[in-house]
């Protein structure tokens, strides 16, 4: 009985093993050198503020598609020959579109993307602000006369039936 | 008392538009892409023909005519899916569809050609996407419609189907016919 209890810990740890093994036969960026480390760092960054098309969660510093890896070369051949991070990101930007971009341009197809929020949170505030001072400008009214001697009436009835 | 019965009727009307802008989100496929290449010249390129590899294939090859221009690859299953709904389209409407054999060996792409048919008149080769990444491609099958000056005009992300065909690439191919004749 009692060895039982040791396979969910075997399993645990075949999985984990299988789980590392996997990425560590994963690609790298190893394969990317610079002369420059500092190059090297800018390439990393740019890859990863580049969205994969085919898997669009990941970046493409982050993905293991085919197209990636491509596009990781291309990238990596530019920032070679010298070229600035804006002439990277227009090359691609004018193949592949927006899209590529985690960080959306502000132009006018994106304003709703951008200010959208803000204007419904604006908007929501001013509605808000609005019904708040019309509350303090009219108070609930007060009871009448006669309503108030038949809330008394009510409550003294009440009182009758309790003490009953 | 009229006016706070129309001002009941906004979160309504607030709560419609949204839930027909979400419905219409529902629809939307993420995977399509619009192209920024569409309504701009085709790219050039310089690529051999998956026929002949002495044979060299440039842009001039697109002018003159509406053509299709068609990425496949003999390992992508959406692309054997609409290998018939080509063949139809380039016999029975006499289009030209251009192949673009993508990130594909030789090999297998003519192998592939040769058990289901030919639509193609020529196919570029492009083995290592030295040209795929100029025209934005980032999966098979994709088809450019380009017109007889060359312009892109569209592009189809995805396998043609009958209904793709009649509804979206038909009404284009035969606008930029009828221009030119």
């Amino acid at each position: 009985m009692k060895r039982r209890h040791h396979r969910p810990l075997l399993a645990g740890m075949a999985l984990a093993g299988a789980l590392l093994a996997g990425t560590a036969q994963g690609y790298t960026l190893e394969e990317f050198t610079f002369e420059d480390p500092n190059q090297f760092e800018d390439f990393r960054d740019l890859i990863s503020e580049l969205r994969c098309l085919v898997c669009q969660n990941e970046s493409l510093a982050g993905s293991q598609a085919g197209v990636a890896q491509d596009l990781r070369e291309e990238v990596y051949a530019m920032m070679r020959e010298g070229q600035s991070r804006k002439e990277v990101v227009d090359f691609l930007v004018a193949r592949y579109g927006d899209f590529v971009l985690y960080d959306p341009p502000i132009k006018p197809s994106t304003y709703i993307l951008w200010f959208g929020p803000f204007v419904l949170v604006g908007g929501a505030g001013l509605l808000l602000w609005r019904a708040i001072r019309r509350k303090k400008a009219e108070p609930e009214q007060d009871l009448t006369a006669d309503e108030r001697a038949r809330l008394q009436q009510l409550i003294a009835s009440r009182d009758d039936e309790q003490r009953d | 008392m009229k006016g706070s019965k129309t001002r009941a009727l906004i979160p309504l009307g607030i709560f419609l538009v949204l839930a027909a802008l979400l419905f219409y989100g529902l629809q939307l496929d993420p995977r399509k892409v619009p192209s920024p290449l569409v309504g701009k010249p085709a790219p050039e390129f310089d690529l051999p023909s998956l026929k002949d590899p002495q044979q060299r294939l440039d842009r001039e090859l697109l002018l003159g005519e509406v053509s299709l221009v068609n990425v496949w690859a003999s390992w992508c299953p959406s692309c054997r899916q609409e290998h018939a709904e080509l063949l139809r389209i380039a016999r029975e409407h006499g289009v030209r569809v251009i192949g673009f054999n993508w990130k594909d060996d030789r090999a297998s792409a003519l192998l592939m050609l040769r058990q289901y048919g030919n639509p193609y008149t020529v196919s570029l080769y492009d083995p290592d996407n030295e040209a795929g990444i100029d025209w934005g491609v980032y999966g098979a099958p994709e088809t450019f419609v380009v017109d007889p000056e060359g312009i892109i005009r569209h592009k189809e992300i995805g396998p043609i189907t009958p209904e793709v065909w009649e509804e979206k690439i038909r009404p284009i191919v035969e606008q930029y016919r009828a221009r030119n004749s």
